[in-house]
């Protein structure tokens, strides 16, 4: 495809591997690299993603022949209203150094789903304005969509709002 | 029993007469169970029949709270103070399994019954309750007041 194949061209290395599944294009950047694809996918007249559809994470721990890989991959869906595609990048981060760099100056409505990724995965947003804990409570220990999060684990109730 | 039990016990019961047709209703509708709810209180179930055709917004103002959907931790400490600042006397009906155990929402952010929070009088159980149901859970409440002794 000739969007993959204009950002392999561009990056080299930053774009480790990338998929076309039927017309469904990814692209795995290295963590370094990804603002500047991120960026350029947004202001390139060709690409014209102007819009982030989704932010996301996934917990690969205990995922059939992936225990040893980087354990998150943090997922970005981007859409162009304009050219009316799609394209959806990747990020692999390991546990004890999950961080990403935040999105927010790009597309605005990174700050809540990366405080929502936060959240739930405990996947960090370098440079993120306000890195709070979005559905959850500030009292909650834990990420509780990470796969080593006890499902019967329950915390102990919140006195009343002051 | 003496002359004064007399009296007392056929003024509790009524005063018990009269609240139980006088229900101001505090809807907590959080998820789902509002539609139920909602259809229980409209013209073809009409829950005006028993009095309490008549919700009140404001917890001030009312009898008995209905908590309606799912309570989840973070809404949980606002439905506590929803209940304190009711007036005496006041009932609190768990409307839906979700209020009445948690569900099927067995996760990290329910609320596992909203009994672990405030007292309950009725559960109506169901996902969601049909409005039968409902009505049934409001009749038994209506037994539990007319029964009630009062404080004096």
């Amino acid at each position: 495809m000739p969007i993959l194949d204009e950002l392999r061209r561009r990056f080299g290395d930053a774009i480790v591997e990338t998929d076309d599944h039927r017309g469904d294009l990814t692209a795995v950047v290295a963590r370094d690299g990804v603002l500047g694809v991120l960026a350029h996918c947004r202001d390139e007249a060709a690409l014209a993603f102007e819009v982030l559809m989704d932010l996301t994470a996934v917990d690969y721990q205990k995922f059939p022949g992936r225990e040893d890989g980087p354990r998150f991959e943090v997922v970005y869906h981007l859409y162009s209203i304009a050219r009316n595609h799609r394209l959806r990048l990747k990020v692999r981060v390991d546990e004890d150094d999950a961080s990403v760099p935040s999105a927010v100056a790009l597309w605005p409505i990174a700050d809540w789903l990366e405080r929502e990724v936060w959240d739930m995965f405990g996947v960090r947003f370098e440079g993120h304005p306000d890195l709070r804990r979005l559905l959850l409570y500030e009292e909650f220990v834990g990420h509780p969509l990470r796969k080593d999060y006890p499902i019967n684990r329950r915390q102990p109730l919140i006195g009343p709002a002051t | 029993m003496g002359v004064g039990g007399f009296f007392t016990s056929k003024l509790d019961e009524a005063i018990g007469w009269a609240r139980k047709y006088s229900i101001f209703q505090y809807p907590f509708v959080t998820a789902c169970c509002g539609m139920e709810y909602m259809a229980t209180a409209c013209s073809h179930y009409d829950i005006d029949r028993f009095g309490a055709g008549l919700p009140r917004f404001s917890p001030r103002q009312a009898d008995v709270l209905f908590v309606v959907g799912t309570i989840s931790h973070k809404m949980a400490p606002v439905l506590k103070r929803i209940y304190d600042q009711m007036t005496e006397p006041k009932w609190v009906v768990a409307f839906g399994v979700c209020t009445c155990t948690g569900g099927f929402y067995a996760n990290y952010a329910t609320v596992q019954g909203i009994d672990t929070i405030i007292p309950v009088d009725v559960y109506i159980p169901g996902c969601p309750p049909r409005p039968e149901s409902v009505i049934d859970g409001l009749m038994k409440l209506q037994d539990k007041i007319t029964a009630q002794v009062q404080r004096y």
